[in-house]
């Protein structure tokens, strides 16, 4: 399934590539200020879905004016943030966010930086408290026989 | 006939790595001189052997021979001189080839400055970077050919990639490429110890030049890349979060920490294991890189190799090298015996929670560069880790390491005491006054703005007054004096840091002050974000050598006074078939103002953006001044590579 929608993705960002437009459209714009501004900040936050590692926000593919379109259609409506992502989670998958949610095995990756922060604090916090002097090192028999014999001279 | 030349050297070039790779060490387990003696003649010949091999293909790229394929897919005969031969490494053998080169090129270089290195040391150095060399060789013999031929020539080429037409890139892969590879030589410098069993001040005096040269290519080539985004992509993005990009960013911050832990083992020889560690990881983040970016594993916007069975190769070669260092790490570094012990407040300690910030951070990074790949596998999940992650997850370690850096730079070695940090003192009041100024005009009360400015002030002040206090007592003159003859290693130290400032400014100034505007205008018509206003004059087409474009004249407008005027381009390539936009930028020393043109609208008239950008060229200023406190350090006499290697440490 997952090959197949690659080689989906990769004919619609050739299609895409065919007809170039700027982000966001001079004619999209919102009339209020305050739901431009919303719909600005979700857009940042949702992934072009036949883009390479793009926002709906910076991209030029036709489908990221659609998905652009559909944010503020759902912000005109008087759709809440959570909900508009709702629906389009429900739509394409989770793969349409930026941010991956904190649930399940997500947690993982959201706990990552501030268990690997423990970890790696607690064993750099005990080989500094529990450094040793290393023993004045012995000389091994050959260096002993050498220094018998300088001082024999 | 050329190409075929390149291709027998290259073979040879192949042959002389194995030699070289497996007599040397011989000879150094052994004892038996003559072998050892064989390392550093290889080495040379190697070097030129693969030189003649790149220049081979160099040359099929500039006559553009299209009987080979690597040509007609990568050129055309309209394409510019500099992109013909940038088209050499802009695809997934030519790059290669360069890589090849490079290693060749440090393992020979290694061969020639090792003079007073232990002979037995230099002979497994020499082996290991050939080891690296035989498995690369092999890659690109028998999986990724860049001399094949075709059957039937055509006329012309498929041209390169547009996106990659533009002198900004086309010497952003050779310097990463630069940095990648030279970490190599510390990769090869701590297999080598660990085979010895014998990590000392030396090792320590050997591994810094070579670290730091390699770290000084990658801050050159990350930042060429991000410049190049930046005024490419069409919207003044500069930083995505990208796995390419973080395939680049990760051997950087470990890098930087190597950098930085091989001093604590030069000057005081502690931390060797640890050093010898971030040695293995760098060079292992390098493969990886190289993993993520030819085999496309991981899909982005440069992924321009798509190869499974490629990848798979590559993956063999990072687990045998990778895994086989870390095997041997862990069988060796319980010989390695610290020697100097350090007092919990100490540079050292300093330099350890450096370490610790560096290196967790960039395992984060990598975390989230693979998640995507580990929740796909493991748990059935397709989702997307995007820049929103990245940035709350990443920023947190680069506060933590600002905050800490001016004070563990002053602090003494060996044991200190909070009395030591009061020179920082007036840096941190400085410090919070400006972002008290900051907050209170800031009009949109961001935290970012604020933020960045502290730790900007207390970043460069704090690299300045640690200037200060090398130059000893006495009055202001005679210190003011003395500060211009400081040795480069502390110049290059103050300013590695303080370029580290202002980087964080630009980009938190960037990030928090940036305005657009959007609109559709027709020719006269006028567009403005607060002081700053364009009109447009005029749209034309321009034709290019290899494209055609759609340009605007603006005039651009601050405060009513004509500043002058900008062009910018929407570019079609018609071989690619590909659109590029060209923002017309005009720098200044505290803004941007980026003008790009779009479309023709159906009712008239044309899409226009307009972006202000404050303090944009901050961002790659500081990396330039970093890069420059990277070059101070390396030309400082005392670190000269091999001065004084051999010298016992005053303990």
């Amino acid at each position: 399934m997952t090959a197949l929608r690659r080689a989906l993705l990769a004919l619609a960002a050739v299609l895409a590539m065919g007809s170039p437009a700027l982000a966001v459209q001079p004619d999209e714009v919102l009339a209020d200020p305050a739901l431009e501004a919303r719909a600005r900040d979700l857009s940042k936050g949702l992934r072009c879905l036949v883009c390479r590692n793009e926002s709906i926000d910076e991209s030029n593919a036709d489908l990221a004016r659609e998905l652009r379109i559909v944010v503020r259609e759902r912000l005109v409506a008087g759709d809440s943030d959570a909900q508009i992502i709702d629906y389009l989670v429900s739509r394409y998958g989770e793969y349409v966010l930026l941010t991956p949610r904190a649930d399940g095995s997500n947690l993982i990756l959201w706990g990552a930086p501030i268990l690997l922060i423990l970890i790696g604090g607690g064993v750099a916090a005990a080989a500094v408290t529990r450094q040793r002097r290393p023993p004045e090192a012995a000389l091994d028999p050959a260096e002993e026989a050498r220094l018998r014999e300088l001082l024999d001279d | 006939m050329i190409a075929e030349l390149g291709h027998f050297t290259l073979i040879t070039a192949f042959a002389v790595a194995i030699v070289q790779m497996i007599v040397p060490m011989i000879g150094a387990w052994k004892g038996w001189s003559g072998w050892t003696a064989v390392a550093a003649p290889a080495a040379t010949l190697q070097a030129l052997l693969v030189a003649f091999s790149f220049a081979a293909l160099t040359v099929a790229f500039v006559t553009s021979d299209f009987s080979v394929r690597l040509v007609v897919a990568n050129s055309h005969t309209d394409k510019p001189m500099l992109y013909k031969i940038a088209g050499v490494w802009g695809n997934h053998e030519g790059s290669l080839l360069l890589w090849v080169l490079i290693l060749a090129l440090f393992g020979a270089a290694a061969a020639w400055f090792g003079g007073q290195l232990r002979p037995s040391l230099k002979a497994r150095v020499l082996a290991v970077q050939a080891s690296v060399g035989v498995a690369f060789y092999a890659f690109i013999l028998f999986t990724s050919n860049p001399f094949e031929r075709m059957a039937l020539p055509p006329f012309n080429g498929e041209d390169l990639n547009p996106l990659l037409q533009d002198p900004g890139l086309a010497f952003h892969p050779p310097f990463l490429y630069l940095g990648y590879v030279g970490l190599s030589m510390a990769f090869s410098f701590a297999v080598a110890a660990l085979i010895e069993g014998r990590v000392d001040a030396a090792w320590g005096r050997w591994v810094r030049p070579w670290t730091l040269a390699a770290w000084l290519f990658l801050t050159i080539g990350i930042a060429l890349g991000s410049w190049w985004a930046y005024y490419e992509l069409g919207w003044g993005g500069f930083w995505f979060w990208d796995p390419v990009e973080n395939a680049s960013f990760m051997p950087w911050l470990i890098a930087t920490a190597l950098l930085h832990s091989a001093i604590v083992v030069e000057k005081r020889e502690a931390l060797k294991a640890w050093t010898i560690l971030l040695a293995i990881l760098a060079f292992g983040f390098s493969l990886i890189g190289t993993f993520i970016v030819r085999s496309g594993v991981l899909t982005s916007v440069h992924a321009f190799a798509n190869d499974p069975e490629r990848g798979v190769f590559i993956l063999l070669i990072l687990g045998i090298f990778t895994g086989g260092a870390l095997v041997l790490y862990a069988l060796r570094a319980p010989v390695l015996q610290a020697r100097g012990v350090f007092g919990v407040v100490s540079r050292e300690s300093a330099l350890v929670v450096n370490n610790l910030l560096l290196a967790v951070s960039a395992f984060v990074v990598f975390v989230g560069t693979i998640w995507p790949l580990v929740a796909e596998m493991a748990f059935g999940r397709t989702l997307s880790v995007g820049p929103p992650f990245f940035n709350a997850a990443f920023t947190p370690f680069v506060i933590a390491l600002g905050i800490i850096l001016p004070l563990g730079s002053i602090l003494p070695w060996k044991r200190g005491r909070a009395k030591a940090l009061r020179p920082m003192l007036p840096v941190a009041v400085l410090a919070l006054a400006v972002a008290g100024l900051v907050w209170a005009m800031d009009t949109g009360q961001s935290l970012g703005g604020p933020l960045g400015a502290a730790l900007g002030v207390w970043l460069v002040a704090g690299a300045a007054v640690d200037l200060m206090t090398r130059t000893g007592r006495g009055r202001w003159s005679d210190r003011l004096g003395r500060v211009t003859r400081l040795p480069g290693a502390d110049w290059g130290k103050a300013l590695a840091h303080g370029g580290l400032g202002i980087t964080i400014f630009g980009v938190a100034a960037l990030t928090a002050w940036q305005r657009e505007a959007i609109e559709v205008l027709q020719v006269g018509d006028r567009l403005s974000e607060g002081r700053y206003e364009v009109v447009l004059t005029g749209v034309n087409r321009v034709q290019g050598p290899n494209y055609v474009a759609t340009r605007g004249d603006f005039a651009i407008f601050d405060d009513g006074r004509e500043l002058g005027t900008l062009h910018p381009e929407k570019r079609v390539y018609p071989v690619a078939r590909m659109p590029t936009t060209e923002a017309g930028i005009d720098s200044g020393f505290t803004r941007d103002i980026y003008v790009v043109i779009g479309d023709p609208q159906a009712g008239g008239g044309w899409a226009v953006r307009l972006y202000i950008k404050p303090f944009a060229n901050w961002i790659w200023g500081g990396a330039i001044i970093m890069a420059l406190g990277g070059l101070l350090s390396l030309g400082d006499r005392r670190y000269r590579v091999a001065a004084g290697a051999r010298k016992v440490p005053a303990e």
